[in-house]
């Protein structure tokens, strides 16, 4: 193909005169950058320099960058040079080149160091209270458009609710059965071979009924929704905006809260529970399969004794919990998703935010309802 | 120049999806050191001669050959390397969203060649300042750029290598006629500089006219007209009489009679 670039030193007395020839191309990039490094150093201390290009066949940007580096190091070192017999087709790049990079390279914003590392601290925990301020704005923006749609309720957007009903509840039936069911397996498992040694394996009932009922069903449940439709969520809102599709609703008059949000978040509300009470029968089950084969428990003994020991406001400790759950898990991934602005990369930073933050919320809520029903004696 | 062999043969080309057919026995050749204009109505096809040809899209029949290489029948290697002389503008730039501009201008230079870091960054800046942005905005991420930026950013991305092909997709959509007149000149102004030939789809009737060798036609699947703007304007294929002739089409000549060209 083209011919191997060479770069000699035909030196005169105190005139240095450097002879470029062959292919000055990209495709003989890091051999010509070493070749151009050596031949740059061996040429300081002369008086002047030239640097004749008659002989090189082809040059791209690339080559010229580096012949007029060359120049420019020698120029730096106290020597004056020069390109010599620039072929006229080359004329053109070789101006263009030469005028460029004249200016010092900006540095890249980075701060390092330990004030940067406070910095960021006191940055981050800021941040979180605007986090906070954020979620209440937008429940506050939900409250005014659920507040409008009441009084106007052909507005509410029933078709909507229904197709994210579709997506948030009855499509996610499957794989949280199947979650919840492993889970009340394994409680159950662990609550028989410890109990065992103290003789107690009947209280494994005791152990899987009110975990279950109370706390493992809707925390299990409520971070698995987080993960799977809290996050589509975010994606969903977050892609609308970038594609300036909430920008639109909003020159139209219409209140993106009202037509996106509000359905989404309803749509939540009434899955969430529906999906706790189903996923908590599939843990008491999961317990019932575990206690029959495992610990030689019939399930009828099972059952009766499940009977005994949940009482109604058990149940409810649980379920109660559940819509306000679905109601933090919505208003975060909703704000995040109405957070995302152009890039990719922050849509992706949203929704990662969106499942870390509504799970963390789900399971600070848990702790404050575990303080509240204990106080009240429930 | 007409002599020369053709860096870009296309011959007998058929592209469809599911049952449509969008180009249909398609035959086009691209000269060395011309830029080739691109136009169609839209949804014709144009985007997909370009794709088709750069080897995003696969065709049904038909050869594409580049530097007289047929992409089907030559070996994988042998087509990587056409590949790295060529460099392509997307239509929405397609800009790396996570780097900045120099690194997105940095990236094929990373991936292909072994270079010292502070080469790399000067290379970069040449570029830069070769489609005319200056090195401030070089840390800037490409949300933070206007879309003339982007699109010089993506030329500058596309020119990193040094390509001897260019395909640009729509490179005037979008800006407005002060940028897009700038955009032509700097696409011929580099072509003339580097020597490069350039395969650009557009709409744009005045990129065509100011920064056009040549013109192709599609309509019906396949080129209808092929030449110079002369030819175009005394073209009697329907489709290419009345986009040229449309009023859109016209330059719009101010009474004084300077060759101001009005939005």
């Amino acid at each position: 193909m083209s011919a191997e670039p060479l770069f000699e030193i035909a030196s005169e007395g105190d005139r240095l005169r450097l002879v470029a020839s062959g292919a000055w191309t990209t495709d003989h990039a890091d051999r010509l950058e070493q070749l151009v490094d050596a031949r740059a150093i061996g040429g300081s201390g002369t008086q002047s320099a030239e640097v004749d290009i008659a002989g090189i066949e082809k040059i791209d940007t690339f080559g010229t960058w580096l012949l007029e580096r060359t120049v420019r190091r020698l120029e730096a070192a106290g020597t004056t040079a020069r390109l010599t017999e620039i072929p006229d087709r080359y004329r053109g790049m070789f101006d263009k080149v030469h005028a460029a990079n004249r200016q010092p390279l900006p540095e890249a914003q980075k701060e390092r160091g330990v004030v940067a590392r406070i910095e960021q601290i006191g940055e981050g925990a800021v941040g979180v209270g605007w986090d906070l301020l954020g979620l209440v704005d937008t429940l506050g923006a939900i409250v005014l458009a659920s507040a409008r749609a009441l009084r106007r309720p052909r507005n509410f957007r029933v078709t909507s609710i229904v197709h994210h009903l579709d997506r948030v509840g009855w499509q996610a039936i499957g794989i949280i059965l199947l979650i919840t069911f492993l889970i009340g397996c394994i409680i159950a498992q662990q609550g028989i071979f410890n109990f065992r040694k103290f003789g107690a394996e009947d209280y494994v009932v005791n152990l899987v009924g009110i975990l279950v009922v109370r706390e493992i069903g809707v925390l299990i449940v409520a971070i698995m929704v987080a993960g799977r439709s809290g996050s589509s969520y975010t994606a969903e809102l977050g892609s609308m905006k970038m594609r300036e599709e909430i920008d639109a609703l909003r020159t139209m008059g219409v209140d993106p809260v009202e037509v996106l949000v509000l359905p989404r978040i309803i749509a939540m509300i009434i899955a969430l529970p529906v999906l706790t009470f189903l996923g908590s029968i599939a843990a008491l089950f999961g317990g019932e399969i575990v206690s029959a084969l495992y610990g030689g428990m019939s399930p009828a003994i099972y059952l009766s004794r499940l009977k005994d020991v949940i009482t109604v406001g058990d149940f409810e400790v649980g379920m109660i919990k559940a819509p306000v759950m679905a109601l933090i898990i919505g208003v975060v991934a909703c704000t995040e998703g109405l957070r995302v602005k152009g890039s990719a990369e922050s849509l992706g930073l949203q929704t990662t935010a969106s499942v870390v933050k509504s799970i963390f919320l789900v399971i600070v809520l848990d702790g404050v309802f575990a303080i509240f029903f204990a106080a009240i004696g429930m | 120049m007409a002599e020369q062999k053709p860096v870009i043969e296309v011959r007998d080309l058929v592209v469809g999806f599911d049952d449509r057919i969008v180009l249909d026995h398609l035959s086009l050749d691209v000269r060395p050191g011309e830029i080739l204009g691109v136009v169609g109505g839209s949804g014709r096809g144009k985007s997909v001669l370009l794709r088709t040809i750069i080897g995003l899209i696969p065709q049904l029949s038909g050869t594409i050959s580049v530097f007289d290489v047929e992409r089907d029948i030559a070996p994988e290697q042998t087509w990587r390397a056409i590949e790295r002389r060529w460099g392509v503008l997307f239509q929405q730039g397609a800009l790396f969203s996570s780097l900045t501009a120099r690194e997105n201008i940095e990236f094929p230079m990373r991936q292909y060649l072994r270079l010292s870091e502070s080469l790399t960054d000067e290379l970069a800046t040449v570029k830069l300042e070769m489609v005319g942005l200056s090195p401030d905005d070089a840390n800037k991420y490409p949300a933070e750029l206007s879309g003339g930026m982007t699109k010089r950013v993506g030329l500058a991305r596309a020119l990193a290598l040094d390509p001897e092909i260019v395909f640009l997709d729509e490179p005037t959509s979008g800006l407005d006629p002060i940028a897009a007149g700038e955009f032509d000149t700097l696409i011929r102004t580099l072509q003339r500089t580097l020597g490069i030939t350039v395969f650009m789809v557009t709409h744009d009737l005045d990129s065509l006219r100011t920064a056009c060798d040549r013109i192709a036609a599609l309509a019906d699947g396949h080129i209808v007209a092929e030449g110079p703007m002369s030819t175009m304007l005394a073209s009697q294929h329907p489709w290419v009489k009345s986009y040229f002739s449309s009023g859109r089409g016209r330059i719009i000549e101010p009474v004084d009679g300077n060759n101001l060209r009005q939005a």
